[in-house]
């Protein structure tokens, strides 16, 4: 899972799930509907079956696609992540208009580049309809004013034309998909509902070109898919968490995630990770622990991030550190959250073994509510 | 000290028509600032409106206001040079009544995207504390100024009436634009659609462009991706088409205060003129004393100044107080009807203060100059002797300015509009009435020469008097004459008005009862089930149904009002008022009768063929008859029923007139509508209750111009009253010589009140006379350009006889009155006055 992605979704305006409780949808004017659409619940024991489950699954409440990576050229590493979220809000189902908010698409795309120093940044957000801003079935399709990620022989590519960058990026699997969880069954808390169906494709090669200030460049690299689904996952009792994906330089992979409890301390916890030979470990609460090393704090929000840690999962003990500190992402003004999500190296006794990206939620507000 | 008393002394002296002067020209300051306020207050709010509506956009795509296919939309949003396309759904919905509140408003209600509309119009997007609530089916947001209005808080409830039915929505919060005056309600587009009934259908998209591309370029581009009667304008214009929209309406209360500052400049003539005689000595001895021609005159001109600038002060007062009350009670759009859901708040304007400043000064000024000159004219040793006031008066005014302005006066009454505006009629208006003034001596001589001397003495010494010295009389007479045809043509006007809109009522409505949806808002209407329920009604013989919706001809035009009823083109005259011929519709076509303003407006005649665009079509219609329609000031185009429902799919109507049957129970038939419909939904009016409520309308509308009327009527008697007090207390010499000779003071009591009713009778006849013909010039040049409709001229018989009666009855007083105060002291004293 990855928890920047509720909080998006939670900032988007989006925030759907009112203090963690399973919501019936349906307009509040319109209370002849209320019985008719509940949302479906995540059960384990569900076989999730391609390409059908590459699309999307308009009945559930939230869904995203989410790619981070590393690209290069000419010798220069920058962090990418372009990420689309469907959510529906429950919200005039049975009104026959085509502007009817029955799904909401929103996509965010940023570029990490050490030599700026800062996120380059831009997002979109509409309601699904005339073509415009979609999430379709089948395969993975979605879309907004022209911004894309479909799927395609296998292959995924992404166009992103925003105010200060753009890029069009091929995503190659080079392995087969991994399945979170218990076989894509990913719980999210202690209590049942709070789960989600979740699978990975780690060491995606990248190959395409970008925009980057007015120059256009070829580009390639390795970056990490999570699509992820779910009617529930954000607790209550949750304060916030901390993400972390890395492909490894030796083939494996390692997802792991902890809900930091508003009391302190962690809610929830897991993982997994890939090893080099394929095998697959699943990280239960009690495998995975966070521990900052070093804090930074935003010059502009004034919050204070770990942005270093020590990330203790399975058999690994990795230092993850950041491309570069400032990876804050202050979407208040479109979505009304502000989260840290940024490129990281990992590394096992000052070794690099590996990068990928760490999500960081719930420092400042709590998203959402 | 002398030079107070031989000034400002006489200026106290005569205290009531400094006064009246002082007032006259506050009044026309006062009303020419409040005008001015008023309008740059609707200026600064509609722009301010426009801009919230419109936000960052570069243009507005606009059409009918029953809307255009949504299609529109994505073809918009894709293409490349357009960054942010905001759809919307602007409806003027009708506020059902929620408990017995039932009066009926409409309120202005915005459906749109929010996820659009938060890059271009960010002041639209509601605050709330629940999270998408702005997506919720039944959320409204209102501005600060619609809460307060409809006296609403955050989770209140609030109805529409849609068709005759009723939507329930919440008050979900405010719009942060606080400083919005307009009053509006903002919710989810999906939401609009559904709950008014316009699926499928948006009336205004807001176009934000890529930055850096061509804006004209663009716009043309998207012109050609729109259908018929769908328009790209920039924000700006739709901003300057509204303001525009009042412009002959403020143009025309503009020349209002021009009149009262005109009917200032006379009182300050005739003020000054007889105070001049009066101080004739005084005066002379000034010039004696060492003062100059040129010091003189320019003393006697200061005095007017300080007049002036007292008035306009108190002008710039009255008119900022006037403005305020205005505003609050008629609106910024002067009662027009325009503007409706506006909050304007006023500032204040230091340029238009300082111009209608300068213009009161300089009314006063002009007022004093012609008097001055003639004082400082005079030689010192002549004028200090006795008597020779009356020297002033015995010149003549030449004939021929007179007759050339009167003539030029007619001449420019047949020019054309310029710039959409009646200059020429407010010419020709203003030359007739000072050639009226400068032939008045020379007219007063004529009549007066050829009265018989009458048998009493005391008659005929006063019919002499005038005869000896005309040009007395015509102080007074000047402004009698223009207050007299000032109030007598702007009354002949508004009651020919008021008749013609009776009549037209009459014509246009002949049924015996009238269901109506229409007076509020544009979401209630009758559909085809609640027609066939009020055609079923028991005692109603048959029914005729009218529907109509607004649509655009012109981007840079308000929208006109397409109509449609029952009419036979071979007799339409039985339902339209019509002003053209009839031209009969060959097999095929599909007849239109426009309204003489869209006739004036799109220049289109009778018989042309013309394309209107109907349901985003166009549709070639034949322009079959051109008729009158007081009520739409945008313009109206009536159709065949049958055609507009064809041409719209739409069957639903607004309003339906009834005929019952012969015998058949009018409350009957009322209480029968009422159980059949929705109570709350339809009006039910019988004809004298529309023929009142048109009729209270009207009279607010001309609220202002009744007001006027009043106050020129009050200065034009008390201007009179006061110059002949001033003439007759520097007639006192010649009384008591008059006693001398053994005339009784009853008999010059008698003698004045004659010269009184006299002079007055002939101002009465020549102005209204005069008023007569300016009000044909007001009717059929100012009024036909300015509003484009065409009344038939009523004279106000019993109203002009009162009020010349009244004016009469006021000079005679005020002569009697100032002549008992004359003759009563010793007929010794007076004649020592006289060295």
């Amino acid at each position: 899972m990855s928890a920047r992605r509720e909080l998006v979704a939670a900032g988007m305006a989006l925030m759907l799930c009112c203090s963690g409780k399973m919501m019936p949808a349906g307009d509040a004017a319109d209370s002849s509907d209320t019985q008719a659409n509940v949302y479906p619940v995540v059960e384990a024991g569900r076989k999730l079956v391609f390409p059908r489950d590459h699309g999307a699954h308009p009945d559930y409440r939230t869904e995203w696609w989410y790619i981070t990576g590393w690209i290069e050229s000419d010798g220069v590493e920058r962090g990418f992540q372009v990420t689309f979220f469907r959510s529906r809000p429950g919200l005039q189902e049975d009104n026959e208009s085509a502007f009817a908010p029955k799904q909401l698409i929103f996509a965010h795309a940023a570029i990490a580049d050490a030599a700026n120093g800062q996120l380059i940044y831009d997002e979109r957000v509409g309601r699904q309809g005339f073509g415009l801003a979609y999430a379709n079935s089948g395969n993975t399709d979605v879309g907004i004013d022209g911004w894309t990620l479909s799927r395609s022989d296998g292959e995924y590519r992404a166009r992103i034309a925003a105010d200060q960058f753009a890029f069009d990026l091929s995503f190659l699997p080079t392995q087969p998909v991994l399945l979170q969880g218990r076989g894509g069954f990913s719980s999210k808390g202690p209590r049942p509902g709070e789960a989600s169906y979740y699978y990975s494709l780690p060491h995606l090669r990248v190959e395409g070109s970008a925009l980057i200030y007015g120059e256009t460049t070829a580009v390639s690299g390795n970056a990490w898919l999570d699509h992820e689904w779910s009617s529930e996952y954000l607790s209550p009792a949750a304060q916030g968490w901390d993400w972390v994906s890395i492909n490894f330089s030796d083939g494996g992979a390692l997802m792991a995630f902890r809900m930091r409890a508003r009391s302190g301390g962690t809610l929830w916890a897991g993982g997994s990770v890939r090893h080099h030979d394929g095998t697959l470990s699943t990280l239960s609460p009690g495998d995975v622990e966070f521990e900052p090393t070093r804090l930074w704090r935003s010059p502009r929000t004034d919050i204070e991030y770990p942005v270093a840690m020590r990330v203790r999962a399975g058999h690994y003990d990795l230092k993850v550190t950041p491309l570069m500190d400032d990876q804050e992402l202050d979407a208040r003004a479109s979505t009304g959250i502000i989260y840290w999500e940024g490129a990281v190296r990992a590394s096992v006794d000052n070794q690099p073994v590996g990068r990928g990206y760490l999500e960081l939620t719930g420092y400042g507000d709590r998203p959402g509510m | 000290m002398m030079w107070f008393r031989l000034l400002v002394g006489p200026l106290l002296a005569n205290r009531t028509r400094v006064l009246l002067s002082v007032l006259a020209i506050a009044l026309g300051v006062a009303l020419g600032y409040a005008i001015a306020l008023i309008n740059r207050a609707a200026i600064d709010e509609f722009g301010q409106a426009v801009r919230v509506l419109s936000g960052e956009a570069d243009l507005t795509v606009r059409g009918a206001r029953r809307g255009f296919p949504e299609s529109v939309y994505p073809l918009l949003a894709r293409q490349p040079e357009i960054e942010v396309a905001s759809p919307m759904l602007e409806i003027s919905a009708r506020l059902a009544a929620l408990d017995d509140d039932l009066e009926r408003r409409s309120l202005d209600v915005l459906g749109l995207d929010v996820f659009r509309a938060a890059r271009i119009q960010p002041q639209l997007i509601g605050q709330s504390d629940t999270p998408l609530d702005a997506l919720q089916g039944d959320a409204l947001f209102l501005s600060a100024s619609a809460m307060r209005w409809l006296g609403l808080q955050t989770g209140d409830r609030i109805a529409f009436q849609v068709g005759t039915g009723r939507i329930e929505l919440r008050v979900a919060g405010l719009l942060p634009a606080a400083e919005l005056g307009q009053r509006i309600g903002v919710m989810d587009i999906a939401a609009a659609q559904k709950h008014f009934g316009r699926n499928g259908y948006l009336n205004r998209i807001e176009v934000r462009l890529v930055p850096g591309v061509p804006v004209a370029t663009v716009a043309q581009r998207v012109q050609s991706l729109l259908p018929a009667g769908v328009y790209v304008e920039s924000p700006q214009l739709v901003s300057q088409t509204a303001v525009a929209m009042t412009r002959a309406y403020r143009v025309n209360l503009n020349v209002l205060a021009l009149v009262a500052l005109f009917t200032g400049g006379l009182l300050v003539f005739s003020t000054q003129a007889l105070s001049i005689v009066q101080r004739r000595s005084q005066l002379a001895l000034l010039r004696v004393l060492g003062v100059t021609r040129r010091g003189l005159l320019a003393v006697l001109v200061g005095e007017a100044a300080v007049l002036g600038c007292v008035g306009s002060l108190l002008g710039l007062v009255l008119g900022y107080l006037g403005a305020r009350l205005i505003v609050s009670f008629v609106g910024a759009d002067l009662g027009a009807g325009i503007f409706t859901d506006l909050q304007a708040s006023l500032s204040f304007e230091p340029a238009a203060a300082l111009l209608f400043v300068l213009l009161g000064i300089l009314a006063a000024v002009c007022g004093s100059v012609a008097p001055a000159l003639e004082a400082a004219r005079a030689a010192p040793a002549q004028a200090l002797k006795a008597g020779d006031e009356m020297r002033m008066f015995q010149r003549l005014t030449p004939l021929l300015p007179g007759v050339l302005l009167l003539v030029a006066g007619a001449a420019s009454a047949s020019g054309p509009p310029v710039a959409g505006l009646p200059l020429f009629g407010y010419v020709s208006i203003a030359m007739l009435l000072l050639g009226t003034i400068a032939l008045m001596p020379r007219t007063t001589v004529v009549v007066l020469s050829r009265l018989p001397l009458p048998r009493r003495v005391e008659y005929a010494l006063g019919l002499a008097q005038l005869r000896a010295a005309p040009g007395q009389a015509m102080v007074s007479l000047a402004s009698v004459v223009a207050a007299v045809s000032l109030a007598a043509s702007v009354a002949i006007m508004v009651i020919s008005f008021r008749t013609s809109l009776e009549d037209w009522l009459a014509h246009i409505l002949p049924g015996d009862m009238f269901v109506r949806t229409s007076g509020h808002g544009e979401t209630a209407f009758l559909s085809p089930p609640m027609q066939e329920r009020v055609a079923s009604i028991p005692g109603v013989r048959s029914v005729e149904f009218l529907a109509g919706q607004r649509i655009r001809l012109e981007p840079t035009r308000p929208p006109v009002t397409l109509l449609a009823r029952d009419i036979d083109p071979r007799n339409p005259g039985r339902a339209l008022s019509l002003v053209s011929d009839v031209v009969t519709p060959l097999v095929g076509q599909v007849p239109a009768w426009i309204s003489e303003i869209t006739a004036d407006t799109y220049g289109h005649s009778l018989g042309e063929d013309v394309e209107l665009p109907i349901g985003g079509k166009r549709v070639p219609v034949m322009i079959a008859g051109i008729w009158r329609d007081y009520a739409r000031m945008n313009g109206a185009i009536m159709i065949r029923l049958e055609d507009y429902r064809k041409l719209t799919g739409n069957y639903d109507v607004a309003d339906a007139q009834l005929w019952l049957e012969e015998g058949a129970e009018i409350g009957a038939v009322r209480r029968a509508l009422l159980a059949a419909l929705p109570s709350d939904a339809v009006e039910i009016s019988l004809p004298n209750e529309l023929r009142t409520e048109s009729l209270t309308v009207f009279d607010r509308t001309f609220a202002v111009t009744y007001a006027l009327e009043g106050v020129a009527i009050v200065i034009g008697l008390a201007g009179l009253s006061a110059s002949f007090s001033a003439l007759t207390l520097a007639r006192r010499r010649e009384f008591g010589m008059l006693r001398h000779v053994g005339f009784l003071r009853a008999q010059i009591v008698r003698m004045l009140a004659f010269e009184g009713a006299l002079v007055s009778a002939l101002g009465l006849i020549v102005g209204l006379l005069l008023g007569w013909v300016m009000s044909v010039v007001l009717i059929d040049v100012v009024n036909r350009q300015s509003f484009h409709w065409s009344m038939d001229v009523h004279l106000p018989w019993s109203g002009l006889g009162i009020f010349a009666l009244a004016m009469l009855a006021a000079a005679v007083l005020a002569a009697v009155n100032s002549a008992r105060r004359a003759v009563a002291g010793e007929a010794a004293r007076a004649v020592r006055e006289d060295w």
